[in-house]
């Protein structure tokens, strides 16, 4: 690393590194958005331009005014065709857009990794920062790439049409003269599959679920956590083994034990078994919350003459509702989530859940559209409750979840 | 002796007599009323988890042992129907019996029945019939498996036809017979265990699992443990940032495994497309449909999905790490790079390696994930996508808990692995 130490070549190695990044993140975008094909240019150009500029940035100290004029520079080296990005479909606005973009956001971001750093040699200190900033930068880019891109597809695809998604997989360009027609596929999923049932049923088996399981698990993990008796700690530790049991192992006796007792295809059966796999989870979330509230407080309502159940319906329950609210919304994502036990237990269209109704949308009869805009409804619900109550849901998450 | 402290030794022989000076035992009354109001307060949850988790463990397990195939599941009996038949002035009772099962023999199959008042027998009866009053009590022997036979007898009706048909089939016959119930029996084989480790691609079944789990598990970890690092910092946006991280782990497994396959769809997926376009490769990849590239697709898709996972603990135990540490470091005149490695990663090295090991059951358990994006095709079949393989798509019930019993074994093995070096620490 020591011969890598010089503001001279760090500046263009990172350049180099970081224009490939840039010019591909641009041209997926603007492919997605406008439908033309864009794309990076050879490997001698992105490292050409990414390596110069790095150099000259790092090399004088700019004002905005003369970045302005470099990324001026780069875009029209673009658009000229000689810039890192290639343009396929000619010059147009936007692709001047796409390249304006591309220039700007490489040179401020590239005049940010160096500012501060000297020409000549590095200290190690003024290296790493280099380093760690490009690659923080990366980093930011990827992440937010990798997340985004699903979820941009999945909702672009549901509005378009299977003719279209054919002639040009990576146009996803919304044609808004349709109007209320880009949402076709939404309704032919209401009105012909039935969906408005089965987000009913969804939302049913869901709040049934967190009601159940809190009945069972409250009680439960207060006796874990507060009192004395023996097998305290096996009891703890068995919770644990319980939750790490697979559920495919335990699907197929149910499956033979409802399909004996005629419990297969019916609501009631679903709402039995899912508090099953939600107990240990819950039990194991709240006990946790439970031995961190102080114990002084309900011994202070056992000294004032209450019962034991009624300082934790008075005391307990009352101090812990942060907990038992992130505890619900986990099991009631679960719970919306679960995919395994309905897929088996469930062959009657009339009961189907959210995720069961979506895998039987999964056919080469049915339109890809039409299994994006299923993704979409299953998705959007419990997204909607993740962000309006983040806080609550990352909270439940980490503490007692590693499982998924 | 001084008298004052005569008084104090009377003092506490008195307090002697009143209370005992033992400390209090463990199975003084309260004590033992509150361990009484402690397995109360669990009985619901131990009966219902022990009712799924702990009976279908022990059915597994008595399956595992018998050759039972999906079709198998519903016990061989005898069906006995009863019509009265009323034409031209001349009724006939008809009995038709046959055996559910195509296969099963039933031994010792009778029948008995009722016939209302209003009907009297004319004709003969069949062979094997006999009356006592107006009682029929038909005896079969055994039953071959898909026995099926009609007993036709001639009858005279006294009064109203349509009352006594009611009356002759509303009285249902009483049925014996003796059969052998695969599910109950207490015949046992090895043969499932030995069909699953004898089967031509167990080895390859096992190289998905451990490829699959190692590299799933390992990859989700460090993809986590750079995120976390990004979002260390703090910075404008960095709520919804770490909202948006969150998202491959809170949608619904179905809607992201399709859109993944969408998305690498060898004739209309994107990633072809870009691929193509970008000059990457020349022609169209099938992602989730060829080897070897299908294993590598679900394993990456697993980091997706459970990277979240890793990074919000991670982050969790980054921000509670005392920052005064780094201060001095940075007075020491340590890098960047060497604050990360000397400082933070030690630190982090205990939630780390709990996260291994629970994220490493949790991937050798997954299920959803493979069965939504190749079905267990283009060898990417881990253990526990093959027992619904054998289970259902094979109808052998046996050969997929004889499977499912495997992976209960390693799970247990990985479960004392946790408990042994981990249990205490990081409070989990």
């Amino acid at each position: 690393m020591k011969h890598l130490r010089f503001g001279f070549i760090t500046a263009p190695i990172v350049g180099a590194l970081w224009m490939p990044i840039v010019v591909t993140t641009v041209s997926i975008a603007a492919s997605f958005i406008t439908g033309d094909p864009y794309r990076p240019s050879s490997l001698f150009s992105l490292i050409f331009w990414g390596g110069l500029i790095g150099a000259v940035l790092a090399r004088f100290k700019f004002n905005d005014m003369i970045l302005a004029v470099i990324a001026l520079i780069l875009t029209g080296a673009t658009v000229a065709g000689l810039g890192p990005m290639v343009i396929e479909k000619g010059i147009s606005i936007a692709s001047i857009l796409a390249s304006v973009v591309m220039a700007a956001s490489f040179v401020w971001s590239q005049q940010r990794y160096v500012s501060g750093m000297p020409w000549a040699s590095l200290t190690r200190h003024e290296f790493e920062e280099v380093v760690i900033r490009f690659l923080t930068g990366a980093g930011y880019v990827f992440f937010t790439a990798i997340v985004l891109i699903p979820f941009f597809v999945m909702v672009m695809t549901s509005l378009k049409s299977q003719q279209a998604l054919l002639a040009n997989p990576l146009d996803f360009s919304l044609d808004l003269s349709k109007g209320m027609d880009l949402f076709r596929s939404y309704s032919e999923l209401i009105t012909d599959f039935n969906f408005g049932s089965y987000l009913y049923v969804s939302t049913i088996v869901s709040i049934a679920t967190v009601l159940i399981t809190l009945l069972f698990s409250i009680p439960g993990a207060y006796a874990v956590a507060r009192l004395r008796f023996k097998g305290q700690a096996a009891f703890s530790r068995s919770i644990l083994l319980i939750y790490m049991v697979p559920m495919i192992v335990l699907a197929l006796p149910i499956y033979i034990a409802f399909s004996i007792t005629g419990l297969r295809n019916s609501i009631t059966g679903i709402v039995l078994i899912y508090p099953v796999t939600t107990i240990p989870v819950a039990l194991y979330m709240l006990q946790g919350y439970f031995r961190g509230l102080p114990s002084e407080v309900e011994d202070a309502g056992l000294m004032d003459g209450l019962s034991r159940l009624a300082v934790i319906w008075k005391i307990t329950l009352p101090l812990s509702l942060p907990a038992l609210a992130s505890v619900s919304l986990y099991v009631f994502m679960i719970a919306w989530n679960e995919f395994l036990l309905a897929f088996m237990l469930l062959d009657d269209p009339s009961k189907f859940t959210l995720t069961r109704g979506i895998a039987s949308l999964n056919s080469s009869e049915i339109p890809r559209q039409h299994l994006m805009a299923g993704a979409v409804i299953a998705t959007v619900p419990i997204m909607a409750i993740f962000l309006g109550l983040e806080r609550f849901m990352t909270k439940g998450l980490t503490a007692g979840s590693v499982k998924g | 002796m001084s008298p004052s402290s005569l008084h104090l030794d009377g003092l506490m022989g008195g307090k002697k007599m009143a209370i005992s000076m033992q400390p209090p035992s463990d199975h003084g009354a309260l004590a033992k009323r509150e361990a009484r109001l402690a397995w109360g307060m669990l009985l619901p949850t131990i009966s219902a988890v022990s009712l799924v988790v702990a009976l279908p463990l022990l059915a597994i397990f008595w399956i595992s042992f018998k050759p039972v195939s999906l079709s198998d599941l519903r016990a061989p009996e005898m069906v006995v129907k009863e019509a009265l038949r009323v034409r031209n002035e001349t009724a006939r009772l008809e009995y038709r019996v046959n055996n559910s099962s195509q296969d099963a023999i039933i031994t010792g199959a009778s029948f008995q029945d009722e016939i209302p008042a209003s009907i009297t027998i004319t004709g003969d009866l069949p062979e094997n019939c006999d009356l006592a009053g107006q009682r029929l009590n038909c005896d079969f022997g055994d039953l071959e498996g898909g026995f099926r036979e009609r007993l036709r007898i001639d009858v005279a009706v006294n009064g109203d036809v349509d009352a006594a048909e009611l009356a002759a089939e509303s009285s249902r016959p009483s049925i014996q017979g003796d059969t052998d119930y695969i599910l109950t029996n207490l015949e046992f084989s090895l043969e499932n265990f030995v069909r699953v480790f004898s089967a031509s691609d167990f080895f390859e079944v096992l190289w998905a699992t451990v490829f699959y789990t190692v590299f799933g598990t390992i990859g989700a970890l460090v993809a986590g443990l750079f995120a976390a690092i990004l979002l260390d910092n703090n910075f404008r946006g960095q709520g919804l940032l770490r909202g948006l991280f969150l998202f491959p782990y809170v949608a619904p497994v179905i809607a992201v495994a399709f859109t993944w396959v969408t998305l690498f769809d060898p004739f209309s997926g994107s990633a072809n497309a870009l691929l193509m376009q970008m000059g990457v490769v020349d022609q169209q990849i099938n992602f989730f449909g060829e080897r070897p590239q299908a294993l590598i697709m679900v394993t990456v898709f697993e980091i997706w999905r459970y990277f979240p996972l890793s990074f919000l603990f991670i982050l969790a135990r980054m921000q509670s790490i005392d920052s005064g540490m780094y201060e001095a470091a940075d007075m020491d005149g340590a890098s960047p790079f060497q604050k990360f490695w000397f400082l933070s990663v030690p630190q982090l090295l205990g939630i780390l390696s709990v996260l291994f090991l629970l994220r490493f059951i949790w991937t050798f358990n997954k299920f959803d994930d493979i069965f939504l994006l190749t079905g267990g095709n283009a060898g990417t079949r881990t253990l526990t996508v093959s027992v619904y393989e054998q289970a259902f798509a094979v109808s052998n019930i046996g050969a997929g808990a004889a499977v499912a019993v495997v992976v209960f074994f390693c799970l247990l093995v990985f479960a004392w692995f946790f408990f042994r070096f981990i249990s205490q620490e990081e409070g989990l």
